[in-house]
């Protein structure tokens, strides 16, 4: 379990409960935390599911993949803590993480 | 007149042995009649080999996982040289980053995609409104016209001359262009192959004009600005020049015009969504995906195997031309459910293939969305219905999912 706190671009907090095992983006679509569309539904392909790590917690939550970076690297708003929230699997040690949603997914 | 008679009727679907279907058959599209075809191969040979066609040999995808699995994977599939059933005219190659790999693919990319991503958008948007309200508020009234020509194709070319800053009173010449490199040797818009590339050489000799226009002039935003100042395309050869505008021009122009005209049928084929729609006009921007998913503008994409790989126990070889029907995998009954049926407010209309997923996915989606989305609010302000009075005339292709005309009437509110 974990608890994750979203913060929209506009500044909105949103503090959710998630169970291991699921992504960080189900965490989010579960929740009805706007902000995240998932148009391929998890599968690291679409980059509709981006988010900014806040910078302490980038170690913990770690680096992401070839396929997601090469997602990643297409996007305009791409930021050096940028991942997909598909490709962050919830644990205990993540309890407590924080992440800022970019104005717009693409 | 409705689609489901369509289906039914005229087809050998069910008996025909598999390898004698002709899936990329154009005929089949015009007729709508394709559809059994698609479903008798994702149930019983959802890879299938078609030896020899017109195309040359192929394999086909139908199923929306397997399609997710080959477009996601470019190491394995590659999309250099051509991303459509037929070759590449070799004597007249016209290199483009969508038919691209890493890495050049991603540098030319990068270099535009920019100008139709969200904040630049968000801009747009007014301008959109205001050009939509101006064509909806010109429409004939008490008579039947084209809803292609008058709306679908006119407010799609003028987004596209705005993008690229093109003179306004030319701007047809794109809607032109776009349709002669997407036509085939039936359509009647060109004698001979010849005839079609001097004309395409015209649309390079019109856009270097623009070009050398531009190149000396600093902070444009236009797409004509951006590669002639871009990093990765400023030195571009013409005919790459060429190519990368044909991608811009059709993948702006036909993909959303049909969208537009789908929409249309769609709603008149399925009276209790558009019922629904009129009560709840905010179901619009939900409404908007399913029509893409319904209408999947582009039939398909093709790849090129890099190496020999397996999928479903078929072995796909080193060089093998892979198609994958994204048309297909937007009715596959094992992804979406109830996929035949129109339905304004499904959960989760966004995951469809109409855009492509991996590194070619659509760059223009958000636009595409957004001019879908803006045109029906005006629609609705305006008239209660848009009434389809006859049978719409579809085009003859196997990746131009379109029409060329829409009968229809108005009716105001």
């Amino acid at each position: 379990m974990a608890k994750i706190r979203f913060i929209e671009h506009n500044g909105k907090q949103h503090e959710v409960d998630a169970s291991n095992g699921m992504s960080v983006m189900n965490a989010a679509i579960d929740n009805l935390v706007p902000g995240i569309d998932a148009d391929c539904g998890g599968e690291c392909s679409c980059a509709t599911c981006h988010v900014i790590v806040d910078e302490k917690w980038m170690k913990v939550v770690g680096q992401p993949s070839d396929q997601e970076e090469s997602m990643l690297d297409m996007n305009p708003e791409r930021d050096k803590n940028s991942r997909l929230s598909c490709q962050i699997k919830v644990r205990d040690e993540l309890d407590g993480l924080v992440v800022r949603l970019p104005q717009f997914q693409i | 007149m409705s689609e489901a008679v369509d289906i039914r009727t005229s087809n050998d679907a069910s008996s025909v042995p598999l390898d004698k279907i002709e899936i990329a058959n154009p005929d089949r599209f015009r007729d709508n009649t394709i559809w059994p075809y698609f479903e008798r191969l994702r149930k019983e040979d959802p890879v299938h080999y078609t030896a020899e066609s017109v195309h040359g040999p192929f394999w086909s995808i139908t199923t929306f996982e397997d399609i997710m699995f080959v477009d996601t994977h470019h190491d394995l599939f590659s999309s250099e040289g051509g991303i459509t059933i037929d070759d590449e005219d070799v004597e007249f190659e016209l290199p483009m980053f969508i038919a691209m790999d890493p890495p050049k693919h991603d540098l030319q990319r990068k270099t535009v995609s920019g100008v139709v991503a969200p904040p630049n958008l968000a801009k747009m948007e007014s301008t959109i409104r205001e050009r939509a309200s101006l064509i909806l508020d010109s429409l004939p009234k008490n008579e039947t016209f084209n809803w292609v020509d008058k709306v679908s194709i006119e407010l799609t070319t003028q987004m596209l001359a705005t993008l690229f800053d093109f003179p306004w009173e030319d701007r047809r010449k794109l809607t032109y262009w776009s349709d002669l490199i997407t036509a085939d040797e039936t359509s009647g818009m060109y004698g001979s192959e010849d005839e079609r590339r001097a004309e395409l050489l015209k649309c390079l000799e019109y856009f270097t004009v623009l070009w050398n226009q531009r190149v000396n002039t600093t902070g444009g935003s236009d797409l004509i600005s951006m590669l002639a100042h871009g990093e990765a395309t400023r030195n571009m050869p013409p005919m790459e020049y060429l190519g990368n505008l044909i991608l811009l021009i059709v993948g702006g122009n036909d993909t959303t015009r049909n969208s537009i005209s789908g929409g249309v049928i769609a709603l008149n084929q399925n009276p209790d969504q558009y019922d629904k729609l009129r009560k709840d006009p905010s179901l619009i921007p939900n409404m908007v995906s399913e029509i893409i998913r319904w209408q999947t503008p582009l039939a398909h994409m093709r790849r090129i195997a890099t190496q020999d790989v397996e999928l479903r126990g078929k072995k796909i070889r080193k060089g093998d031309k892979v198609v994958m029907w994204y048309v297909s995998g937007n009715r596959d009954e094992t992804a979406i459910p109830n996929p035949d049926a129109f339905i304004i407010d499904r959960p989760k209309a966004r995951q469809h293939l109409s855009f492509g997923f991996g590194i070619h996915r659509c760059m223009g989606n958000r636009l595409a969305e957004m001019q879908l989305r803006v045109v029906w609010e005006e629609i609705l302000k305006r008239f209660h219905t848009v009434e389809l009075v006859g049978e719409p005339v579809r085009v003859r292709s196997n990746f131009v999912k379109g029409y060329s005309d829409v009968p229809v009437r108005v009716h105001a509110r």
